[in-house]
């Protein structure tokens, strides 16, 4: 099974990278584009086939390192 | 030639192309080069040769078109350990220890993924420092850029100074120096010269050779990719349109790794367990196992399905061809193989004995056990083609006659718009984002003096502090203008800004950026340079001992403007009699060295203030800036000098700002007597003086004379501006706000 | 003083730290290996500057998790002095020993430049050879070093008197972020736990012990370690 990780930063964190990537595309012709906010993906590939267990497995991994939670939120997505 | 009968002739690979001349071209090789490949090999070579032949005899690897003129520069010395022909070169500084340096060009993959390829050229010029034992100790760069109006540049500029900081931050290497030039002739074809210095103890120097038949050959650092195949090739090729979509074959860095790899590396090399061990980086694979056969005098077998691969499916070509980074070929001595293993284990590194010598003098290559490739490794190198390419020197343009170029209307415009020009205009955009400052030894960080200086670690403990000056230099519009008087100046300049800071010249490392060789001008270009550089080497005792050749920097046939970058090394007793160039304290009297003729041809008040790159460029005279070099350098180790600062791009009074803005004092200074013209007296680039900032003016005036040198004392430091009698008053504030915010105000406005 | 100095993979300025402990303690710190859980038992524990696993996912996220980290963690809770400097800084905040997170800098580029800073207290066992409100001159060299923590978190630190450092002017002001170099909350460089047992800061004291190798700013910070453990 896979696991899709997604990891971002909490509203209120000021996110300057994703500052500077609007900026780039409203400077590229994209006026359109208002807030911008950046992550992370990670994708884990899993031995674990019990869905709920491995769902537990993934959290504690991004409590404990994927996501630093002072600033950043994390989603889930399990895949297979 | 006489080629040993071959017992295994190699199998042909599953999907095996039939060798077409389509493909021999698409291998850069041309017609009567692959004649000889088929004679060397007496039969049509298997893919994997091909690629290997084409990368060992590509302009990067065989440097086929410079070695004639390369033979032309001076390589020895009483204190040259190793000359040009190993990594890098080693000088004896001293104490028995030993500086290896050498700089490198990461051109074309910069131009074409600006991040990854400098971060890379910084990658494989400190591993070719490490390789040879030494803990590098500080990197420099030279970086030319296209105008800063084109399109590209601001993208160039930013990619590649973050892949310079990325690389050199993360390695825990202070990057302590270099220049940043732009002119349009770069536009399509940027230069990136990484220079490395590292330091050994004498007696734990590290070569290629390899030496001892049935000695394990191992594969230590990362895995192997597909990464850069056929990098070698493509830089000795010119960019066209189509090089936009050459972007897979740039390979990417990981600083992670290298910074893994060099405490290993230095961690084997405490022990006794080195025989050879060579760096794989241009041509990975091909030229790190030849060069360490070719110059043991013996042959090899490699089991290519034993190397580490990233990838699942990849071939030998793939394998003998990736560029991959942080790659180390290592020969050891027998039975030494767990000790090693185990070193590289805890620094998570790969390790795996992949081959062994030979007594055979071939390169065998095995793949699940059968031969895919074998290839005679003498004549490959002996009979690997050479040209004499026809050249035509370029002539020395006449005088230009300072009278006949208009002085300027405003003089404060005239300081404040040189100032704030792309050439002259801080850099410190750039160096604050290197880190500079690591490892505690940096004594003149960037800004803070002509050339770089940096405490040599693992000096014997005593209360002096032994330290290395390093400097890289070159001015391409002058070697445009007349390669000879170019060359000749690129290494003056280099032994001056060494000169300025107390230390001792004492070797140089070059690299030549020129188009393309096949047209006499350029060739000429070469030619010209290196007669210059030979002969300003041979009269300033200042040895080439390593070097690189880029070539073919054109784009859709426009070259780059010729660019033979100087690094350059030497060293100083005792760090505390050394001088900078910041002018931190009034009342000191400021006095200039050499003679002054104001000249004007091909100086940069000319390009910037009136739009005209004419005339000659200044000429230097060898034994004159000997002269006066030697004499201000008794000066500074004498501790006569607060402060000193050698004339070059923009002259004195650009020579003058800098040090009031350095230091932040200003100054006054009075225009001598004299039938020069102020603004040729001022802006003016005659060769071979420095300014120079003293206690005692009219001492150093006299010491001066006695020495047969030129001095005039000019005025004195002090007060908020910078102030020529009659001429010019300049709020320092006003000076600086120009010459700061040109850069950061270009990088943050929009393209 | 007996000082230990983590080494982790990509760590790169122990080598500077080590000196400048040894120059004025005039006895070298043990260094300790990422890996070795159990080390000699010491008066001070140096996280030090570098780029620990390549600064890959979060700086200092994965030597937080490494087994000497365990043991830090563990040490400093019996009250062993922890000195965490940059990259020291973020794996000792990765780790939970002090609040808040370093995050990238507001410009998005790395910095090396020296900065101003204003010692807001000499009441810890790190800062009593400065006087409360003195200006100190030493570098930074950091991409990451914008100190973050909710409103809540920076009130307490404000409260408790756990701010160590703030980046300011030549003066001493702090004027609209003046001489703030990565964005930081505050204009924080440095900041201490609740019981200023344990210091992370971004700036490098270890870069300003000698006089002619970047000023000596630093050095009575390891000065009064020296003081307060011997």
């Amino acid at each position: 099974m896979k696991a899709r990780v997604h990891v971002t930063l909490k509203n209120g964190v000021l996110d300057p990278q994703g500052k500077a990537i609007g900026h780039s595309l409203n400077r590229l012709g994209f006026p359109e584009v208002g807030d911008v906010r950046q992550g992370k993906f990670i994708e884990l590939e899993l031995a674990e086939t019990d869905k709920v267990k491995a769902k537990a497995r993934v959290e504690e991994m991004c409590r404990k390192l994927l996501a630093n939670t002072v600033i950043e939120n994390y989603s889930i997505e399990l895949v297979g | 030639m006489t080629v040993a009968p071959e017992k295994n002739p190699p199998v042909k690979l599953p999907n095996e192309p039939v060798i077409t001349p389509q493909i021999v071209a698409e291998h850069g090789l041309a017609p009567d080069e692959y004649e000889r490949l088929l004679k060397i090999m007496g039969r049509t070579p298997t893919m994997v040769e091909l690629g290997i032949f084409s990368a060992m005899w590509s302009e990067h690897c065989s440097y086929k078109s410079s070695k004639v003129w390369l033979k032309k520069l001076p390589t020895k010395a009483p204190w040259v350990i190793q000359g040009p022909g190993e990594n890098a070169g080693v000088i004896d500084i001293g104490d028995g220890q030993a500086a290896i340096f050498k700089m490198e060009s990461h051109n074309h993959p910069s131009y074409i993924e600006p991040y990854q390829g400098a971060a890379t050229g910084v990658g494989g010029i400190l591993r070719d420092v490490f390789t040879m034992g030494a803990r590098p100790i500080a990197n420099l760069n030279a970086l030319r850029f296209g105008d800063p109006k084109n399109a590209k540049t601001r993208h160039l500029v930013s990619g590649v100074v973050a892949g310079i900081a990325g690389y050199g931050n993360c390695m825990g290497i202070p990057t302590v120096g270099g220049e940043t030039n732009f002119h349009a002739a770069y536009n399509g074809n940027i230069l990136v010269n990484a220079m490395t210095v590292g330091v050994a103890a004498t007696d734990k120097i590290f070569y290629a050779a390899a030496a001892g038949i049935g000695n394990p050959m191992v594969y230590v650092g990362s895995k192997t990719g597909r990464d850069g195949i056929h990098g070698a090739t493509m830089s000795s090729t010119e960019f066209n349109e189509d090089s936009e979509s050459k972007r897979p074959t740039v390979q990417v860095g990981d600083p992670f790794v290298e910074k893994l790899l060099l405490e290993a590396c230095l961690e084997l090399m405490a022990t006794d367990a080195i025989i050879a061990i060579q760096d794989m980086g241009a041509a990975g694979l091909t030229s790190s196992s030849f060069e360490m056969a070719a110059k043991g005098g013996l042959g090899l077998v490699m089991e290519l399905d034993k190397v580490p691969m990233r990838e699942t499916g990849m071939n030998p070509y793939e394998l003998m061809l990736s560029e991959s980074q942080e790659r180390m070929l290592i020969v050891l001595k027998p039975g030494r193989e767990d000790e090693a293993r185990k070193i590289f284990e805890k620094w998570e590194l790969d390790f795996a004995v992949i081959g062994h010598l030979t007594d055979t003098e071939r390169m065998v290559l095995t793949w699940h056990g059968d031969v895919v490739g074998n290839i005679p490794i003498p004549p490959l190198v002996t009979e690997a083609p050479m040209y004499e390419r026809p050249w035509t020197l370029t002539p020395l343009p006449p005088e230009l006659d300072a009278a006949k170029v208009p002085a300027p209307t405003d003089w404060k415009a005239s300081l404040l718009t040189l100032m704030s020009c792309p050439d002259l205009a801080s850099k410190a955009w750039i160096w604050h984002q290197y880190d500079h400052l690591i490892m505690g030894n940096t004594a003149i960080r960037p800004q803070g003096g002509d050339a770089a200086l940096v405490r040599v670690p693992g000096a014997p403990k005593a209360a002096s502090h032994k330290g290395l000056a390093m400097t890289s230099d070159c001015t391409p519009r002058y070697v445009q203008a007349h390669p000879e008087t170019g060359g000749r100046q690129a290494v003056a300049e280099a032994w001056r800004n060494i000169t300025a800071v107390g230390a001792r010249p004492l070797a140089v490392t070059d690299n030549m950026n020129f188009g393309n060789p096949q047209k006499p001008e350029i060739m000429g270009q070469f030619a010209g340079a290196i007669m210059g550089m030979a002969e300003a080497c041979i009269a300033l005792d200042f040895p080439v001992v390593s070097g690189n050749v880029s070539l073919y920097n054109e784009t859709e046939g426009r070259p780059i403007l010729p660019t033979p970058t100087i690094g350059a090394v030497g060293v100083i007793d005792d760090i505390a009699t050394s001088a900078g160039s910041r002018l931190v304290q009034s009342g000191l009297a400021l006095v200039l060295i050499g003679k002054t003729k104001g000249w004007l041809g091909q100086s940069i008040y000319l390009r910037e203030l009136h739009g005209r790159e004419e005339g000659a460029p200044p000429p230097v005279d060898l034994a004159v800036e000997r002269r006066n070099g030697d004499f201000v350098r008794g000066e500074i180790v004498g501790r006569r000098v607060h402060a000193c600062h050698d004339l070059s791009d923009g002259g004195l009074l650009v020579a003058l700002a800098e040090m009031c803005l350095a230091g932040g004092t200003g100054a006054c200074i009075k225009l001598p007597e004299s039938d020069v013209a102020p603004h040729a007296y001022l802006y003016g680039e005659d060769q071979g003086r420095y300014l120079i900032a003293t206690d005692d003016g009219p001492a150093l005036v006299e010491a001066a004379h006695k020495a047969g040198v030129p001095a005039v004392l000019l005025g004195y430091s002090g007060g908020p501006d910078i102030t020529v009698d009659g001429l010019l008053a300049l709020p320092l504030q006003e000076l600086r706000d120009a010459h700061e915010n040109w850069l950061p105000g270009y990088m943050n406005s929009a393209a | 003083m007996k000082a230990a100095v983590l080494v982790f993979p990509g760590s790169n300025r122990e080598g500077d730290v080590a000196q400048a402990i040894e120059l004025v303690t005039g006895r070298r710190p043990q260094m300790v290996w990422h890996g070795d859980g159990d080390f000699e038992k010491v008066d001070l524990i140096v996280v030090p500057g570098g780029f620990s696993y390549g600064d890959y996912l979060r700086c200092g996220a994965m030597a937080a998790q490494s087994p000497v980290m365990a043991e830090v963690k563990k040490r400093a809770a019996q009250g062993v002095p922890v000195l965490g400097i940059c990259n020291g800084f973020q794996i000792v905040t990765e780790a939970g020993l002090l609040p808040g997170t370093l995050m990238r800098n507001s410009h998005l580029k790395f910095v090396c430049a020296d900065v101003h800073l204003r010692v807001e207290t000499s009441q810890s066992l790190f800062t009593n050879r400065y006087q409360a409100g003195q200006v100190i001159k030493v570098p930074v060299a950091h991409a990451e070093g914008n100190y973050f923590a909710d409103a809540d978190t920076m009130k307490r630190l404000e409260d408790r008197g756990q701010i160590a450092f703030r980046y300011c002017g030549p003066d001493g002001s702090i004027i609209d972020g003046r001489g703030n170099p990565n964005g930081s909350s505050s204009n924080i460089a440095g900041v201490f736990n609740d019981t200023k047992t344990v210091l992370g800061l971004m700036p490098h004291p270890e870069n300003a012990v000698e006089p002619m190798f970047g000023g000596t700013d630093g050095k009575a910070l390891f000065e009064g370690m020296v003081e307060a453990l011997s």
